[in-house]
């Protein structure tokens, strides 16, 4: 019986996850904005959204995740599923791609101009007289006072250590599976989270010390700017994969899986190895070139 | 296990729910599609509706019927109402119909997340909407949303950062959803390149949504960030730039120009061959043309920003690249007159519709190559000119074809053959008036009238009438169109072919479309993806 639906592509029937997923973004949205035009009640109103989003995640996982375990879905629908996690991927490469952007714009053109170079002579003469275009820099107005740099040999290079084995060990896990090594899986899944959870420990003991020993802020100019947009996007998407990857390793724990079908396992793994990718292009741009 | 496999088997036959839980909770891609199409009708009138109000200031030179920071606000709410409310829903609802017919897929691939995609919209422009009623108003600064001017809109600026992000999010979901559908849903015989225009316009259009759509979510981040958290990332005294958001911003906004057309060259290479009775000539040429055009559109965003400063390299690049573009539009200019070109034409109202395109698409093709020219530029820009030109690719452009498209496969949707003589009507006063508004802008701007500004010099006044008499004959003609929908109905009963033997795997199934179409995949001929013997 089953073999004849396994033919069928899985269409399913009625779901009221998006409905709630659009009601929850809207009491989100609307709460932050009234948030940041002033009014408290709007965090409130912004905790109610968020916590109806993760009901939403929740309820539409699950009922994802009980489908797949009944076998409904057969390798088209894999596929889709597939395709459909690498181009979200991608999409959030762009997303990373726009905070670049504005790095190397700031480095290359906006700060050497501001600094005379080109044909800029005159607006640095009259604008910004004295100015001289380094990098780092918190621009000619010196935006947000005295700052120290965050070097990139001290707790930088752990966090870069730290998620480069976590991509090891995620992928150990991965042979694991395929190997039916179930102890194996278990432990080196466990461990790949850890580790991220410890990336995320060690940042913000960094985002501390830049606070309140550099004077090292968002408002400390264009390199405060991009270093926290840039490092702190890149933290909540480390935050979001050690959780999904937190989430895996409870449907390992409970049977799921299997050596030669397992996407949800290999989407958290890709999304792991793409928060990696971002980190080693933030190491090498932000921390240390 | 045995009850959800049951479930499945019995869900594959199930016919729409009832009452209005069917369109909050469904998963179906024709129903949909539906919604798409009326969510963007609505929104087509409620951003038409702010462009008569512009139109009505500009009547007459002086001020009269509004306040020039509320005709700000029209200016900028008619742009961001139409490109995000209007055009782009109403393409991705056709895809939503039309690109699992035409591929011979049961359904779109992610049906739960396309639902969602889809109702992101009606809150993003909840939020948006409503920011014409908050203190200071909607946001004035123009659709670009320009630091630093954009920092000095009032309560209604998160408001519209959010609702762009919400915006793209939908984007995001539908373009992955297409990919994924064409990609993976193809009936197996369906070669990819012998694959129907209509589809592989989407399939190209869904990567650019992909890749720009994140960079202005990013862009507007920056603008949030600029605002509430001290980042300096477009002020120059912290080392950033407001130059910088114009790249970042067009580097989105050139893909999306191509967003809001390459699936308007998809119906038109659609609706000419069906009613010339030939196959379209240079099928594959075609896609190798989308596809050109898609990859230039990310290297010239700069030429809508040639006056601001930057050097010379940089605009000899993005002029010459941008007069590249010109050498695949070129192309399908072409193969649409060569398929026609000895065909046993008729004129029905699609075809109407896809005619007037080639012509006055042509026309906002040309003003664009001579707004690539950067001397000339420096003249023209932030004129009526500029005015001129997008709107002649954006309305005799995008919109005839969402026209044609609609008249096309109307029948398909609802089983009857809508009202002929009132399509033909509609047609041919929007094709006069969409004249008599635009055209005269092409001289205003070339004269020097400045563009968003309620009020200008008395020898603008002439033409400035014509625009207007214009505006309000082409709005109110819309309103036939309306007629045309809530008639159809009352039509005699369409056939599955609907028109004279057209090609494609959407005239083998019945009309009205059954709700599940598809489910076993169906055969086709691998050398033109559809049946040969089917007719």
């Amino acid at each position: 019986m089953s073999s004849q639906v396994h033919d069928r592509y899985y269409v399913p029937h009625d779901s009221h996850w998006p409905i709630v997923g659009a009601i929850g973004l809207l009491i989100t949205m609307v709460g932050v904005s009234t948030w940041f035009n002033g009014a408290d009640v709007g965090f409130y109103v912004m905790i109610l959204g968020i916590l109806t989003l993760i009901g939403m995640v929740i309820g539409w996982f699950g009922t994802v995740i009980g489908e797949n375990q009944s076998g409904v879905y057969n390798r088209q629908v894999d596929s889709s599923f597939r395709m459909g996690m690498f181009w979200f991927i991608f999409s959030e490469v762009m997303f990373f791609a726009a905070f670049f952007s504005a790095l190397f714009y700031a480095r290359n053109m906006s700060v050497p101009w501001l600094g005379g170079s080109s044909n800029n002579f005159f607006t640095n003469l009259l604008l910004w007289n004295g100015y001289e275009s380094t990098w780092p820099t918190n621009g000619p107005g010196d935006v947000g006072g005295d700052f120290e740099v965050m070097q990139p040999f001290g707790l930088p290079l752990i966090n870069t250590a730290l998620l480069m084995t976590s991509s090891v060990t995620v992928t150990i896990a991965h042979h694991a599976l395929i190997a039916n090594h179930r102890g194996v899986l278990k432990f080196f899944l466990a461990l790949t989270f850890l580790l991220g959870f410890a990336f995320v420990f060690l940042q913000a003991v960094e985002y501390v010390e830049a606070y309140e020993h550099m004077n090292l802020k968002l408002s400390t100019g264009i390199y405060g700017s991009t270093f926290f947009m840039l490092t702190g996007f890149h933290g909540v998407h480390v935050t979001l994969g050690a959780i999904i990857l937190t989430v895996i390793w409870f449907r390992v724990m409970s049977g799921h899986f299997t050596p030669d079908r397992h996407f949800g396992f290999e989407a958290a793994a890709w999304y792991w190895h793409f928060v990696d990718v971002v980190w080693i292009g933030l190491y090498v741009f932000v921390y240390w070139m | 296990m045995t009850t959800a496999v049951a479930d499945a088997a019995h869900h594959v036959e199930h016919g729409p729910a009832k009452g209005f839980s069917r369109w909050l909770f469904t998963t179906n891609h024709k129903d949909i599609g539906t919604m798409y199409l009326i969510f963007s009708l609505t929104m087509f009138f409620v951003g038409g509706t702010m462009a008569l109000i512009v139109r009505s200031e500009l009547a007459q030179p002086g001020l009269q019927f509004v306040h020039p920071e509320f005709f700000n606000q029209m200016t900028t709410m008619h742009a961001l109402v139409m490109i995000f409310g209007a055009i782009m829903p109403a393409f991705v609802g056709l895809a939503n119909w039309m690109v699992p017919l035409q591929i011979g897929a049961p359904d779109m691939a992610l049906p739960r997340m396309n639902n969602w995609s889809f109702w992101i919209l009606p809150v993003a422009f909840c939020m948006l909407l409503s920011t014409l009623f908050m203190p200071g108003g909607a946001p004035a600064g123009g659709w670009t949303m320009y630091p630093p001017l954009v920092l000095q809109t009032g309560d209604s600026f998160p408001f519209l950062i959010f609702s762009i992000h919400l915006m793209g999010l939908s984007s995001i979901m539908g373009a992955i959803n297409i990919i994924v559908t064409i990609v993976n849903m193809r009936t197996p015989q369906m070669v990819l390149i012998r694959m129907p225009l209509f589809a592989w316009a989407w399939l190209i259009t869904a990567y650019l949504l992909l890749a720009v759509m994140p960079v202005l979510a990013g862009a507007v981040t920056m603008l949030l960030t600029d605002q509430f958290f001290g980042t300096s990332f477009f002020l120059a005294a912290g080392g950033g730039d407001p130059v910088m958001y114009q790249h970042i911003f067009w580097f989105f906004g050139h893909p999306e120009v191509y967003i809001m057309i390459l699936p308007a060259f998809g119906i038109v290479s659609e609706i000419i061959p069906t009613f010339s009775r030939k196959p379209l000539f240079g099928h594959d040429s075609m896609v190798y043309a989308l596809a050109a055009i898609a990859f230039l559109s990310f290297i010239v965003w700069a030429h809508h920003m040639f006056t601001v400063g930057m050097p010379l390299s940089g605009q000899m690049f993005f002029m010459f690249a941008t007069m590249m573009i010109s050498v695949p539009t070129g192309v399908k200019i072409f193969n649409w007159a060569s398929t026609m070109w000895r065909g046993a034409m008729t004129f029905e109202t699609p075809m109407l519709f896809a005619l007037a395109f080639v012509f006055l698409f042509t026309i906002g093709g040309f003003s664009g190559l001579m707004l690539a020219l950067v001397p000339a530029d420096i003249q023209y820009h932030d004129s009526y000119f500029v005015v001129a030109h997008f709107h002649y690719v954006l309305v005799p452009g995008s919109l005839f074809a969402l026209m044609g498209a609609a008249y096309y496969w109307l029948p398909k949707w609802t089983g009857h053959m809508y009202n002929e003589t009132a399509g033909k009507v509609h047609f041919w006063l929007s094709a006069i008036f969409v004249n008599v508004l635009f055209f005269p802008m092409h001289f205003l701007g070339l004269a020097g009238m400045p563009r968003r500004i309620p009020d200008y010099s008395t020898q603008f006044a002439d033409f400035n009438m014509v625009a207007t008499i214009g505006a309000f004959g082409f709005g109110l003609s819309q309103l036939i169109f309306v007629y045309v929908l809530l008639t159809c109905k009352k039509g005699p009963p369409a056939t599955a072919e609907v028109w004279d033997h057209p090609k494609g795997l959407e005239w083998t199934v019945p009309s009205p479309a059954p709700y599940h179409t598809f489910a076993e995949p169906p055969k086709v001929d691998r050398t033109v993806a559809f049946p040969k013997d089917y007719d």
